[in-house]
């Protein structure tokens, strides 16, 4: 387990359901929660594929840095496995 | 009603005949204090006029019927937090059913009898060293088909974007201190899981039952807002 990943640095136009917050932001991987259908497809009612489903563990150090309230606390969110980077 | 006149703004002078004069006084107050909610008499916007249009669509080619729909509305207000206060004091009494909602929340809460629809429900436990508190960045998701509608702060700017950046300062807003030992994990319900806060048990409530166990079980505590209440208060 405690897979390192990167949030894409992306910034698409549309629905999507990555929180611009985290954009590559490096975390682990906290728990895999298996497929569902890509909400970004599923908001234009397009045919939506199956997308895995993690959940992603921060610290607040590296999402706010210096500016972190207390550098230690975390942060944990759903992401799709299109968001992610896998870190080796 | 004699306060309709509210929203109409200050360029109209005419008494409204209840003793307040010349248009500078539009903030009446109840006899409580707060401000008179003006009577919704302004055109349908557009998504009032589509929501109305599909509704009547599906009734009309029999997909649904306006019972159907008043019964859905029943289900979702009959929701209410005593169902997590519930699961809480049910998983608090016995290690075996705790293990299984901290392994599928939903799972578990449909073992107990209700009614959650699809739900993913994932529970998130405190301990001594670690608090969780639940917050949607991107909308306002919360476990409604278990606890019913969220609370209004729960879907405010302020709520979703302060979470996630200053934690503690927020809790803070909301009575709770937290030693500075204590990890602060923040959950951003983004996907498709819905969360829900296992609080620890207080001290002092041996030999309570579920049910009185389930009294001191707020709505907040299972958000990570708050925590239960002690026995006796």
């Amino acid at each position: 387990m405690a897979e390192q990943v990167r949030v894409r640095r992306l910034m698409p136009p549309g629905h999507v359901r990555a929180p611009a917050y985290l954009r590559g932001k490096e975390g682990v991987v906290h728990q895999s929660l298996g497929p569902f259908a890509n909400p970004e497809q599923l908001a234009y009612g397009v045919p939506a594929g199956r997308k895995n489903l993690f959940r992603v563990l921060f610290t607040m150090r590296e999402i706010w840095g210096d500016r972190a309230e207390r550098p230690d606390d975390t942060l944990c969110v759903e992401l799709y496995e299109h968001w992610l980077e896998r870190l080796d | 009603m004699p306060h309709d006149h509210h929203d109409h703004g200050h360029d109209h002078d005419h008494d409204h005949g209840h003793g307040h004069g010349h248009g500078h006084d539009h903030g009446a107050l109840s006899p409580s204090g707060h401000p008179y909610r003006a009577d919704n008499d302004g055109r349908l916007t557009y998504w009032q006029q589509m929501e109305i249009a599909i509704r009547e669509l599906l009734v009309e080619k029999d997909v649904t019927t306006p019972a159907a729909i008043a019964a859905q509305i029943d289900l979702m207000d009959s929701r209410s937090p005593a169902n997590g206060a519930a699961l809480v004091a049910k998983a608090w009494t016995d290690p075996a059913f705790k293990a299984r909602v901290l392994d599928n929340a939903g799972d578990a809460a449909r073992e107990m009898g209700f009614d959650i629809g699809p739900l993913h429900l994932i529970a998130v436990e405190n301990t001594e060293s670690l608090h969780n508190v639940i917050v949607c960045t991107l909308c306002s998701c919360y476990p409604r088909n278990l606890l019913g509608l969220p609370p209004d702060w729960y879907k405010t700017r302020a709520y979703r974007s302060r979470t996630v950046r200053e934690p503690r300062a927020v809790l803070r807003e909301f009575g709770l201190d937290l030693p500075e030992a204590t990890e602060v994990r923040v959950h951003d319900s983004t996907a498709d899981m819905r969360y829900i806060v296992l609080p620890a048990r207080p001290e002092g409530t041996e030999g309570m039952d579920e049910a009185a166990l389930a009294a001191l079980v707020t709505r907040d505590s299972m958000i990570g807002t708050g925590l239960p209440r002690q026995p006796g208060t």
